[in-house]
């Protein structure tokens, strides 16, 4: 399955776009993803190391199932490195 | 009250919103642009967010301070995009009859919002180099949020 990771701050900056497409095997986990990153976009391999990834607005941990319908209103997957607001 | 704005914060806003004659304890909380940070010296900050998940974050942050603690109201407003030196980019007002209240939910609101909220900052230094902040040390923001000092409810 075809899935779309928005990006912010510096992976946006480093993949120089807003959102990418990663290639997964049916039944992926976030860790599947993460890996998938690293080897797909070479450039945001580091910063995928240190990054939460989200799911509809919420965080998910590495063992979540990276959803298969990638519907932008149902599943959005966003690459949040760390954080620096306030 | 919970905003994103590309605006100056108005901060006498932020204080019109939680004030109330419930309250004996009005705290505000500004976040500032710093000139230097470790003798680099910044002209300007950049701030980015995923805005639905900054915005859900921080009503998340602002029920969960309303739990913890006996508060009158709060506010939160973090600002998006360019700041000069010493401008505000976030601002967090609290209530409370009393005032340990305010003070703690105060903290912890900037302590947490710091850890989990998906808003970004980007230093651009006076050498003409700009560099997006992502700090090393940081909890995973997947945990519950963070336990405060102390917090007290009515029959504590």
């Amino acid at each position: 399955m075809k899935v779309e990771v928005k990006l912010f701050a510096v992976a946006k900056q480093l993949a120089g776009a807003e959102a990418i497409s990663i290639e997964l095997p049916a039944g992926a986990t976030v860790q599947d993803l993460r890996a998938a990153i690293g080897a797909q976009h070479p450039v945001l391999r580091e910063i995928t190391t240190r990054a939460m990834i989200a799911i509809d607005t919420e965080y998910v941990s590495n063992d979540a199932l990276v959803p298969e319908n990638t519907d932008p209103e149902n599943s959005e997957i966003a690459l949040i490195p760390p954080v620096s607001g306030g | 009250m919970i905003e994103l704005t590309e605006h100056p914060i108005d901060t006498q806003e932020v204080l019109r919103r939680v004030s109330s004659t419930q309250a004996g304890a009005v705290v505000l909380f500004l976040g500032t642009t710093r000139e230097f940070t470790r003798g680099r010296q910044t002209l300007s900050l950049n701030y980015e967010c995923y805005a639905e998940m900054a915005e859900k974050k921080l009503k998340e942050l602002d029920a969960e301070a309303h739990q913890r603690w006996h508060l009158v109201a709060t506010a939160i407003v973090h600002r998006i995009g360019q700041l000069g030196l010493g401008e505000a980019s976030v601002a967090i007002g609290v209530s409370s009859a009393h005032r340990q209240d305010a003070f703690e939910a105060g903290k912890w609101l900037i302590d947490t919002l710091k850890e989990v909220v998906p808003i970004w900052k980007q230093e651009n230094w006076a050498d003409g180099t700009a560099e997006w902040v992502h700090p090393p040390d940081q909890t995973s923001p997947i945990e519950p949020f963070p336990p405060s000092n102390r917090s007290r409810k009515p029959n504590d």
